[in-house]
């Protein structure tokens, strides 16, 4: 018996800890605090970088705290677990109540509550009881919809009321805090983030998590057709686009130009323009010049691959290709970086800078060299993701912006209109209350009395 | 005239009526105040135009795109949507103390996009990741969100000079509003500015979801605005404890107020993806 009354006490104990706003604006503000670490300490660096920059010290200390991925660490998680049950033990143990006030059948009203009121206005009319009546009745329904009207002692009063279901408001708020925290749940478990870099012209089946680094099978192949990217005058990128043909069974079934913000989605599978790049050239095209002959020579090549050059000068190979190059501070851009060996054993450099096709004139060699043509392909590349959540997640945000708004500028306003006979003159009482905004209902109700003093 | 000079010379408009503010409440005059309330409207009618020209200017470059795009254009928002909503209330409770406090908030703000060499006033081309029509929805819902913080600020500061005021018989402070009045028009302000913040961050996240498929990723500048959400929503539930009314909620909101001025001016300094703001 002691036993089973123990653990009820421990468990009204635990119910009333979290229901209580003391642990709300504990975990609110707890949560903003340490929210502030991750944004001075950067996130899921490598550990080499923690390392160098914070001490032996303190990177174990911040390691063993969880500091380097703090928004997805247990401290951080409870943090957010903790406000998920205090807020739902919250909502509980208060709907009962405000349910019963919302669907009450018939509201109850109680005209001596109204009279008591400190801010009620009151005026007197010439005109009779019954003629004012059907009058107020009518300016009641038209401002509040639901109204009484009864008969009292000396008169009648009217009883009018709207925005009872307002009361909810706040409850739509807290569940959309509720969807926000389980769509990203929902998300981070079955979901996935990834990338994928795809060369014009060729097709891949699957991509690498960024998480883990482990490659993930789609259940489609994904083809980049296509390429291009624009600049403005400045130099500043302009457009990404990418033409993409999803591939299934060896049909291509899609086809779609993916730019920055505007995505492919297919099968629950997202994919984003994330960035671009060069492949380095497979076939290069050269032209082989001779001071003394005049002879122009073409060649091909690819990288890595020795040439025999002409006139028994020797041989050439391209070593490698550079989107940008710097030579003597001076910016060459994209240029292919070779090496000529001479017949006497000599061996020099040679940079083929694309923009500057007669750069290699300069150094006044035997031959000189220049790049007449080459392959140049892009590669795309995509962000992947599938995230089941965020349908659950936007579902919270549309709940949460009606919920604020209802919440914030709609309230439970009630209004009562007594008139009673005072000789041969009728004395009016208006006054009225409001759950939300109280400042607000005073200068409704002087509105409303004023409109009725004039009817 | 371009866009700049005009905005330019509504610096000085807002100045001089943040001035006729001052002199009104010191001197107590009736006449400065009405300056000051006609002298603020031509500001903020000259403060819209410029906006609406610098949108203009945009297209004839042949980069058309809303005026929301960098620090410059966001600052000249601001303090057109500050204005606005003062000048609201300044009509709603005809009470012109208040313009003491945002008036030079509105000032501040136009002048450091006008006058400080760390903003540049060009209009520039838009990078792919900002060519959405979420940018306007989400830029302009968070400096609403922002404007009737900082007027929440002013009032908070109001209310706690009004307090420390106790015997009610400071020269300046004599006509100030009663401090339930305030405390009522913060909590207003501050209610109005949790909405269009949480519909800002909402638009920020669908907007990020659809440019690089995620919708939170914990970057600085999210991070803080929604550090900036937890303390307003933190002001909200602590009016409901008893013994946190009045004074502390005024704290709260001007330690909110912090948050957003480091959310956006502070984490510029820290990385991440918001850094077009510069
Ligand atoms: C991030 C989480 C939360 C958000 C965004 C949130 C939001 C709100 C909002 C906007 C209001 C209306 C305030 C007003 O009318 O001025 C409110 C009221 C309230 N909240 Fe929360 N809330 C959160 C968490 C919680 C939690 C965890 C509790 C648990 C105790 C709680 C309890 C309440 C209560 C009791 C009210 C007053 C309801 C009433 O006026 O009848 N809230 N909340």
């Amino acid at each position: 018996m002691k036993k089973e009354h123990e653990s009820a006490n421990f468990f009204s104990r635990l119910w009333k800890f979290f229901a209580s706003i003391r642990l709300t604006v504990f975990l609110l503000l707890s949560l903003a605090a340490t929210s502030i670490i991750g944004t001075v300490i950067p996130q899921n660096q490598s550990p080499a970088d923690y390392f160098h920059n914070y001490g032996e010290f303190f990177y174990n200390f911040f390691s063993a705290l969880n500091i380097f991925d703090m928004y997805h660490s247990w401290w951080f998680q409870l943090l957010l677990f903790m406000l998920t049950i205090n807020v739902i033990v919250c909502s509980f143990s208060r709907l009962s109540t405000t349910w019963k006030i919302v669907f009450v059948k018939i509201p109850p009203f109680n005209v001596s509550k109204f009279r008591r009121l400190s801010n009620k206005e009151e005026f007197t009319s010439k005109r009779q009881l019954e003629d004012l009546r059907n009058k107020y009745e009518q300016a009641a329904s038209k401002k509040y919809g639901y109204y009484r009207a009864g008969q009292t002692d000396k008169g009648f009063c009217i009883f009018a009321e709207k925005g009872r279901w307002t009361r909810l408001g706040v409850y739509a708020v807290h569940l959309s805090v509720i969807l926000l925290l389980l769509g990203g749940l929902i998300g981070s478990i079955f979901g996935f983030e990834g990338f994928v870099n795809i060369p014009e012209g060729e097709t891949v089946n699957s991509i690498i998590l960024r998480k883990t680094d482990q490659i993930h099978n789609l259940d489609f192949a994904i083809r980049c057709d296509n390429f291009s990217v624009s600049f403005y005058e400045t130099g500043a990128p302009k457009e990404f686009r990418s033409t993409l043909s999803i591939i299934e069974d060896g049909r291509s079934v899609l086809q779609k130009d993916i730019i920055v913000n505007d995505p492919l989605r297919y099968k629950g599978i997202n994919l984003f323009q994330a960035n671009y790049g060069m492949l380095s050239p497979e076939e290069i095209t050269l032209n082989i010049m001779s001071r003394e002959t005049g002879m122009v020579y073409k060649k091909k090549t690819k990288i890595g691959m020795p040439i025999v050059l002409p006139e028994g000068a020797g041989t050439f190979v391209i070593k490698e290709h550079r989107n940008s190059f710097i030579y003597k501070g001076i910016a060459l851009g994209e240029t292919f970086l070779g090496i000529h060996n001479g017949k006497d054993g000599s061996s020099i450099d040679i940079m083929l800078p694309l923009n500057f096709a007669g750069f290699d004139k300069m150094r006044k060699g035997d031959l000189n060299f220049s790049v007449a043509d080459y392959d140049n392909r892009y590669y795309t590349g995509l962000q992947v993701t599938r995230d089941p959540g965020v349908l659950v997640v936007y579902s919270g945000f549309v709940v949460m912006i009606i919920g604020c708004f209802v919440t914030f500028f709609m309230s439970h306003q009630r209004l009562c209109v007594e008139v009673v006979k005072n000789g041969n003159k009728t004395k009016v009482m208006v006054a009225g209350t409001a759950n939300k905004n109280k400042l607000g209902m005073q200068a409704r109700v002087k509105n409303f009395s004023r409109n009725l003093a004039k009817l | 005239m371009d866009s700049s000079n005009l905005l330019s010379i509504v610096t000085f408009v807002y100045g001089f009526a943040a001035i006729l503010y001052i002199a009104a409440w010191i001197f107590k005059k009736k006449l400065p105040g009405l300056l000051a309330t006609w002298t603020a409207l031509l500001g903020a009618m000259g403060n819209a135009a410029g906006i609406i020209m610098r949108w203009v200017e945009s297209y004839k470059l042949g980069i058309g795109h809303a005026p929301l795009s960098n620090m410059y254009e966001s600052l000249v928002f601001f303090s057109c949507t500050i204005a606005v909503i003062y000048l609201v209330i300044e009509r709603t409770y005809k009470n012109r103390i208040l313009g003491v406090f945002a008036m030079p908030l509105v000032f501040l703000s136009i002048a450091y996009a006008s006058l400080s060499p760390n903003v540049n006033d060009r209009i520039q081309p838009l990078i792919p990741a900002l060519k959405s029509n979420w940018l306007i929805a989400h830029v302009m819902t968070c400096f609403f969100g922002y404007a009737a913080f900082a007027i929440a600020f002013g009032i908070s500061l109001m209310y706690l000079l009004a307090c420390g005021d106790k015997k009610g018989k400071g020269y300046l402070l004599s006509h100030f509003p009663k401090p339930a009045f305030l405390d009522n028009l913060t909590h207003q302000m501050v209610t109005f500015g949790f909405l269009f913040l949480s519909i800002g961050i909402i638009t920020g996240a669908v907007w990020a979801n659809s440019a690089w498929g995620s919708y939170w990723s914990w970057d600085p500048k999210e991070t803080w605005s929604l550090i900036t959400w937890f303390i307003y929503a933190t002001l909200l539930h602590a009016r409901l404890m008893r013994g946190w009314q009045g004074k502390r909620i005024a704290y709260v909101s001007i330690i909110g107020f912090m948050a957003v001025l480091f959310t956006y001016f502070g984490v510029n300094l820290l990385p991440g993806l918001h850094s077009y703001a510069q």
